[in-house]
């Protein structure tokens, strides 16, 4: 195990390293410490390997992350794994706004409560949130899962494309030509394989889905006021 | 008098009501939609032709036009960036997408631009094997719907070019119709295929100048600090924006004026948005001269640069290189004579066409049909770009060396003089025999 002390090194070293690992995989486990809110950590990495990170960080943890696992033991800001392409992203606290916006692959687990605009444009990932998430979240989504065992805020999945959503508790309203959708057999499948990876145990009976209403998809102008 | 007023010299056409506007209100009436087309701006607006070079004469030494080099090299991105990119001519070549662009037209772009030394840049949609296989420098965009964008290929790019805006629509979006969304373009954006796909007109994960800094850290870290990060903004209120794209640690600003194309947007956005370029350049240059940053921070001008006479003056009044667009598209065939038949089947006219959108172009550019791709040929529609850019680039040469200068980049505002008041006051040069510049002091 390769422990990187943010307090004596930069998180250019840290990223530097960590990039290496895609020639030359000379450690699989790496601990962070002393991340106090630094931007940028563990960004771009592209190898099997694990990070951990022990305390807080700042905007884009993880961000275009491939292959690698990833664990934040503590909050994060802005765009976390933003447009990961695979691997897992875990944060054991809350996230902060954009959290795996336009991502790509792999799952991003949020173990608290994420902010606005989570999911935002995201293209195949995997999202699943034990808590709430706030406002415009899953703007524009175009594919992949967003599971929400909490709330979600105003106007969850405006603008939809072919995201599937999941939520157990309230949604305080719907985006334009977002509406709610039947849980037939195969989303239940679905969802139960989502929580079992992200190892959370709720059940998906208890969920509602969310979806595209396909209304917006090529432009009318009967449409105009949506716009 | 033409045959269309009945020999009749008593009518008037309206300067207000012209035709042109009585057409659009009825097609407005007609359809209940907007006008959506590409191209770049096609009113008049003030621009390079109203501004002329002195020449050398008895106060000034010109250089011999044969004999004597004048250097057109030009390094972009030596901030802070491992590999800043230098370029043989200081004309490059737009971001435009794979999607509004046949793979063969990116193709050729990319081969155009390996000739003569200079890059190209990919657009909304990522790059294509294609285009990074026939480019020898690439500038990857990276764009507010990050459609086909993968750390792989950011990994692969000689440079980055965070777009903000372009100069035919800053602050708006785009479509891509779904007429020209094939498989392929389809499975690059992660779309359905074909829907219309909204291209956002802001990032999805930071706001404002501030965050835009640790983006632009974040982008570097991601490349181990080897390639230069470019920002791109549409010409509005340059100066500001310029200052705070060099506070955010940018290597080089992309300034695109309103004359800038686009492959589709409302025609109310394109022609009532923005300013010229020529009303840009100064702006940005004040804002760099300003933090020190003139020549540190590279500056590239882009929006209706058509001749080596653009490119000079784009340069004399502070730019460190252009990139071309629309007149590239021209080079390579875009509404060539050649095709008019065709054109005239869809409504329109060689040196008319811009509705790119549709897919339907007969020159086989702006489209994703198999068959009318096939009409451009990537290689030779790539050899007259490349000898386009020769030309420009020579043209330019010889107005430098006319005013003394043994590199493009000495060419200054004090070589130029304007025709009209207004260019004098966007160029900030003398009106043409005076030593007059509006809004400043004698």
């Amino acid at each position: 195990m390769m422990t990187v002390d943010l307090a004596a090194q930069s998180v250019r070293d840290l990223n530097k390293a960590l990039h290496e690992c895609k020639e030359n995989i000379t450690e699989k486990e790496w601990v962070v410490t002393n991340p106090k809110g630094n931007h940028n950590i563990a960004v771009g990495l592209d190898a099997e390997i694990s990070v951990d990170i022990h305390g807080h960080a700042g905007y884009f943890c993880a961000g275009m992350n491939k292959t690698a696992n990833v664990t934040v033991h503590g909050n994060v800001g802005q765009g976390v794994a933003e447009n990961m392409m695979s691997g897992v992203v875990r944060v054991k606290g809350d996230a902060s706004q954009a959290a795996g916006a336009t991502a790509q692959g792999g799952l991003l687990v949020i173990e608290g409560n994420a902010g606005a605009r989570c999911g935002i444009s995201m293209k195949g990932v995997d999202i699943v949130v034990k808590g709430s998430i706030g406002h415009m979240s899953c703007f524009m989504g175009q594919s992949g899962s967003l599971v929400v065992c909490g709330d979600a805020g105003e106007a969850l999945g405006d603008s939809l494309y072919e995201v599937h959503i999941y939520v157990k508790g309230s949604v305080k309203s719907l985006g334009a030509d977002c509406i709610e959708k039947d849980m037939r057999s195969e989303h239940i499948a679905e969802l139960k394989g989502l929580l079992e990876k992200a190892g959370v145990d709720e059940n998906p009976l208890d969920f509602k889905r969310y979806g595209s209403a396909r209304q917006l998809y090529t432009f009318k102008v009967d449409n105009a006021s949506a716009y | 008098m033409s045959n269309d007023t009945n020999n009749n010299p008593s009518l008037k056409e309206s300067a207000t009501f012209d035709r042109a506007t009585m057409a659009e209100i009825r097609r407005a009436a007609n359809t209940g939609i907007y006008d959506i087309r590409g191209f770049g701006a096609k009113r008049k607006v003030p621009h390079f032709d109203d501004l002329l070079f002195l020449g050398a004469s008895m106060s000034r030494y010109p250089l011999e036009g044969y004999r004597e080099t004048c250097n057109t090299s030009v390094v972009l991105g030596d901030r802070f960036a491992k590999k800043p990119i230098k370029l043989d001519i200081p004309v490059t070549i737009a971001g435009m997408s794979f999607g509004a662009l046949s793979a063969n037209a990116k193709e050729a772009l990319g081969r155009g631009a390996s000739m003569v030394g200079t890059s190209t840049t990919t657009g909304d949609g990522g790059m294509t094997p294609e285009e990074r296989g026939q480019s020898s420098k690439l500038v990857y965009q990276y764009l507010p719907s990050r459609y086909g964008m993968n750390p792989d290929d950011l990994r692969k790019a000689d440079a980055i070019e965070v777009v903000l805006g372009q100069g035919a629509k800053p602050g708006g979006g785009g479509m891509l119709l779904g007429q020209k969304i094939t498989d392929r373009v389809a499975q690059m954006r992660n779309l359905p295929k074909g829907i219309d796909q909204r291209s956002a007109c802001r990032h999805p994960d930071w706001t404002g100048p501030d965050d835009l800094a640790i983006k632009i850290q974040e982008l570097r870290e991601i490349t181990d600090w080897e390639v230069p990060i470019y920002i791109k903004v549409g010409a509005t209120r340059t100066y500001y924006d310029v200052k705070l794209a060099v506070k955010a640690g940018a290597d080089v600003i992309v300034v695109d004026g309103m004359q800038g194309g686009t492959a589709a947007t409302q025609d109310v956005f394109i022609e009532h948005v923005g300013i010229p370029t020529m009303a840009a350049i100064p702006q940005a240059v004040q804002a760099l001269q300003e933090m020190g940053m003139h020549r540190k921070v590279q500056l590239i001008v882009s929006g209706g640069i058509r001749n080596g006479a653009d490119v000079a003056k784009c340069m004399a009044l502070g730019a460190d290189a252009v990139a071309i667009g629309t007149a590239a598209l021209v080079a390579l065939g875009c509404n060539d004579p050649k095709w008019d038949d065709e054109f005239k089947k869809i409504g329109s006219a060689a040196g008319y066409y811009d509705d790119y959108q549709e897919g339907k172009d007969p020159a086989g550019i702006s489209t994703q049909d198999p068959d009318l791709m096939k009409r451009l040929d990537p290689v030779d529609a790539g050899r007259r770009l490349a000898n386009y850019l020769r030309v420009l680039t020579l043209e330019a040469q010889t107005l430098a060396r006319a005013c003394g200068k043994n590199d493009l980049r000495n060419l200054e505002p004090e070589d130029l003089v304007a025709l009209t008041v207004e260019s004098a006051a966007m160029a900030r040069v003398p009106l043409a025999g005076t030593s007059w510049i509006p809004g400043q002091k004698f």
